[in-house]
């Protein structure tokens, strides 16, 4: 729902606001049925701790490490999670859809 | 994402004003563009549309795909009258996820029985409507009948940018409330923004069908475009 995600947006600024490395995560196109809507985010932070869902659990993983990568070198990134993926085997959509999911630091 | 924009975004949320965070999704490139300037931003069009379904999303321009990150103040809905239409308001509003309140200084008609689940003020419209605060995103509805009661909160809403105004009455009724708000200094362009009689024009009878055909309205002027096609 729309009040999780702006409460999501929220904890990223107190999160980044108390000096600790942020990034967010963004649902930014989604394919077929997919578990949360595009505009979903996550929040991460540099010692892996998250909040918010970018897929109702298939894919957190991932996109948390895939944070850690992006809090390091600064670098924005688009993901692609879905059973045309060879990931998909490791951490796919089990519902069969697939998504895009955007991960910027927030600095 | 910088700290500032974010920071810009949550505070535009917090306020009930309309947003959008336009990023770039190649370079990372961002632009928050706030309520007054979306119309002359290059990609209005994509905005309007996106705002009206309040859905983020991403768009295609000038060959490059940009995500826009859309918030939407959450719209509610004002109707002074705890009546039987407002009985039938309560929950279909639900469904459609508007905010619903209603206010009603008759003690006797704002009872929580009649009004189970519903934020329920017994007061008078222009006390209540000064604390709940009336804003783009809100509709105004009144109800009751009794210009003591509707007078006040249709006079606050016609001083605010409220998305929606509508009163219950006939036609005579309606020549009646005219007069009134003409003499309270109101123009005829503020008093066109009334939608009266009320509601789609679906031949509602009961309670339940003139709530229906008040929401049918209110969602398709929330919904509906601003702009016509040329």
């Amino acid at each position: 729902m729309i009040s999780t995600d702006s409460d999501i947006l929220s904890t990223a600024e107190t999160w980044a606001k108390a000096g600790r490395s942020v990034a967010l995560a963004t649902v930014v196109e989604t394919w077929g049925s997919a578990p949360r809507p595009v505009g979903s985010h996550l929040v991460i932070d540099g010692e892996g701790n998250f909040l918010g869902s970018v897929s109702g659990g298939c894919v957190e993983g991932a996109v948390v490490e895939e944070a850690a990568e992006v809090i390091a070198d600064g670098r924005a990134r688009t993901l692609e999670f879905g059973v045309a993926d060879e990931t998909a085997w490791k951490v796919g959509l089990s519902c069969g859809g697939s998504i895009k999911v955007y991960v910027e630091k927030v600095s | 994402m910088e700290l500032g924009v974010l920071a810009a975004l949550n505070a535009e949320r917090t306020a009930r004003r309309a947003t959008i965070l336009v990023t770039d999704v190649a370079s990372g490139v961002q632009r928050l563009v706030k309520t007054g300037d979306m119309a002359a931003d290059p990609l209005a069009e994509a905005l309007d549309r996106q705002l009206r379904m309040a859905k983020s999303g991403m768009v295609e321009a000038d060959g490059r795909s940009w995500f826009l990150t859309v918030q939407a103040p959450h719209p509610r809905v004002i109707v002074t009258g705890a009546v039987h239409i407002s009985q039938a308001m309560a929950p279909m509003a639900k469904l459609l996820d508007l905010d619903l309140v209603i206010v009603d200084p008759r003690t006797a008609f704002a009872t929580a029985e009649r009004f189970p689940d519903v934020r329920l003020l017994a007061e008078w419209p222009d006390e209540a409507i000064a604390t709940l605060g009336l804003d783009a995103y809100t509709a105004f509805v009144a109800l009751t009948h009794d210009p003591k009661i509707d007078d006040p909160g249709l006079e606050a809403a016609l001083r605010s940018d409220c998305f929606y105004i509508g009163a219950l009455g006939s036609r005579k009724t309606h020549g009646r409330r005219l007069e009134r708000l003409s003499a309270a200094g109101f123009g005829e362009a503020d008093t066109a923004r009334i939608h009266a009689p009320i509601g789609l024009d679906i031949g509602a009878v009961s309670p339940a069908e003139i709530a229906l055909a008040i929401l049918g309205e209110i969602v398709s002027t929330l919904r509906g475009p601003r702009r016509k096609p040329a």
